[in-house]
């Protein structure tokens, strides 16, 4: 019960903490697509991959106390912060083992940029498709970006990088 | 004269409770309503178990999708038509993207897609691209054609606007159902009016906008958004049904996976059970077909999927309470034992279920970039926020609801057996320990 709930707090917690609603969300989605097993239900929308029961379940693990929210007004925008709470890591107890077997896969996505990450999403949401028609996609949907060949190319790389420590213990 | 400006001799008009009329006039569109797969659309339900509760809802995915493509074709012909920023080359894909969004849906949608981990959008893309009656009619426009309206739904489409369309925080989707769920089920709610914000709607670089004057008229559509929500989508009785079906299917494939022997085969699942499914399989589903199990299953030997299916088929259902998971998360571990000393299986009658588990969403303008909200074209020309300009807006989506109840067989728990376990259930349940 609530294992869904406790998963994302496990890797927010093994995260050390997110800032950015747009960055968790395409976290979430590429340990998704490495095989780690979260349950949430992604579709593809203007800014990439993105999970409508992702944000409800946020929501609803801040209303829970398990998540604190930091937000940040931008202006034009607001930036949210979230860290696990006291009660939060009591929960995440809860969860017979880590969703993450790897921590550093967590600390290794947190790195990066919401750029590279939604350039990183977009590229494994496209990954049915033979590597140049992925890229063209790309290039399609995310035109205002202009992402270079070299960002496109590190971020191959870095799918590359993260199957291989997630095979690793 | 090309099958793609092809007309009807004649237009065809479908009656409607929402539009009045819906009116038809393109070869294409008449051709895809007449398709195998479109018409398979009628024996789905729009609000699945929803009819438990609003007797009315037995409204059909095929009235809707009719519904969003009528709304479209008026956006398209009437308001749009004309305006440099429109592309007129895009009707046709828009209009075919409208009336197949919702293609790909099965019997109980939700429900059969969290048992069997299959996405009915995944299933539109290989209705329309694979080998079926609708492919054969949008190859007919052209070979890069069904591609062009599977990109559309799927929102990977290079033309932003056109995608708005169908799939935005203000679209025809939304427009449709709203008013069509809020006319079957007879709730006062889910009213707005939708002719001024289609007279308000402007397509602007990559998306499309709303004119500020029209502020007031959307204020109205994201109340009714906010009430359908609540009152219809959210109604813990519905919830209680989905339970149970949910249930149900999960019985089935456990059943299966483990060897049971079923007095009546389940023919049409079996594909599912063992994920060797194809198209064809999930075409020969629909609501009929899972009713007729459901009736079948109501004599199984396996008490769990007959009581189940027997509570699905006459309506009894599960009992609920609100529970705060912040609080009490650690009394459901303890409530799941008190179950199994008492002889009820909690894995199948002890549910936990929140509004995440709903396929349904408030307006949220989020971040920036996250996805894109509402936007207004101001008088200026500049673009603002929904929620920036809105009081009323920024009051409901600024603040956070949300809802968690637990269903379980109250009268399984006042019955005279293991009376002491079941004494502890219902201490825990009514005496506020959860």
């Amino acid at each position: 019960m609530l294992q869904e709930h406790a998963k994302i707090v496990d890797f927010i917690a093994t995260a050390d903490g997110i800032t950015g609603r747009k960055k968790l969300q395409k976290m979430i989605f590429i340990l998704k697509k490495m095989g780690v097993p979260f349950q949430e239900k992604y579709e593809f929308h203007i800014y990439g991959p993105y999970s409508e029961e992702l944000t409800a379940r946020i929501e609803e693990l801040c209303d829970m106390g398990f998540l604190s929210e930091e937000l940040e007004d931008k202006g034009s925008y607001v930036r949210y912060k979230y860290n696990v709470t006291q009660e939060g890591k009591d929960f995440r107890g809860t969860l017979k083992e880590s969703v993450i077997d790897n921590p550093a896969i967590a600390a290794k996505l947190n790195e990066k940029s919401s750029r590279f990450l939604e350039l990183t999403s977009t590229l494994l949401y496209f990954d049915h498709l033979e590597r140049t028609e992925q890229i063209e996609k790309l290039h399609v949907v995310k035109a205002k970006l202009h992402f270079t060949a070299e960002e496109i190319e590190e971020a191959f790389g870095f799918i590359d990088e993260l199957s291989q420590m997630k095979k690793l213990p | 004269m090309s099958y793609a400006t092809q007309k009807l001799a004649e237009e065809k008009v479908f009656k409607d409770p929402v539009h009045r009329y819906i009116h038809v006039r393109d070869q294409v569109i008449w051709d895809l309503v007449n398709s195998r797969e479109f018409q398979r659309l009628r024996r789905i339900k729009q609000l699945g178990t929803s009819y438990l509760v609003f007797h009315g809802a037995e409204h059909s995915r095929f009235s809707h999708s009719l519904g969003v493509y009528e709304i479209v074709r008026r956006i398209s012909d009437d308001i749009f038509h004309g305006r440099p920023e429109w592309d007129e080359d895009e009707r046709l894909v828009v209009l075919c993207a409208a009336l197949l969004h919702d293609l790909g849906h099965g019997p109980f949608s939700h429900s059969f897609e969290k048992v069997f981990h299959v996405d009915h959008e995944e299933f539109t893309r290989e209705i329309l691209l694979g080998d079926t009656e609708v492919n054969q009619i949008l190859l007919k426009v052209g070979e890069e054609f069904p591609k062009k309206v599977a990109e559309v739904i799927a929102k990977t489409y290079a033309n932003k606007q056109v995608v708005s369309l169908i799939s935005s925080q203000i679209d025809a989707d939304r427009m449709d159902y709203l008013q069509r769920d809020a006319y079957y089920t007879g709730v006062s709610y889910g009213h707005f009016d939708m002719e001024r914000i289609l007279r308000v709607m402007r397509p602007v670089e990559d998306q499309v906008v709303i004119k500020s004057s029209g502020m007031h008229a959307v204020e109205d559509y994201i109340m009714s958004r906010y009430q359908m929500y609540w009152q219809v989508y959210f109604h813990p009785v519905a919830r209680s049904a989905e339970v149970i079906l949910r249930k149900i299917l999960q019985r089935a494939k456990e059943l299966s996976e483990n060897g049971y022997k079923f007095k009546q085969p389940p023919t049409h699942f079996m594909a599912f059970f063992d994920r060797s499914f194809t198209l064809k399989d999930y075409l020969a589903l629909d609501e009929g077909v899972l009713m007729t199990y459901f009736q079948l299953w109501m004599t199984e030997r396996d008490p769990i999927l007959s009581d189940l299916s027997d509570r699905f088929v006459n309506r009894r259902l599960f009992q609920y309470v609100d529970f705060d998971p912040g609080k009490d998360y650690r009394k459901l571990g303890e409530l799941a034992q008190l179950f199994r000393e008492a002889g009820i299986d909690p894995e199948y009658y002890l549910i936990d279920d929140s509004t995440s588990d709903l396929p349904y969403d408030f307006y949220r303008p989020g971040e920036e970039e996250e996805r894109l909200p509402i936007h207004l074209l101001m008088p200026s020309g500049e673009i603002k926020e929904l929620s920036r300009q809105s009081q009323i807006v920024d009051a409901i989506s600024g603040k956070r609801r949300t809802d968690y109840k637990l269903y379980f067989p109250a009268e399984l728990l006042i019955d005279g057996k293991k009376k002491a376990s079941k004494q502890k259930i219902l201490e825990l349940l009514r005496k506020g320990g959860v």
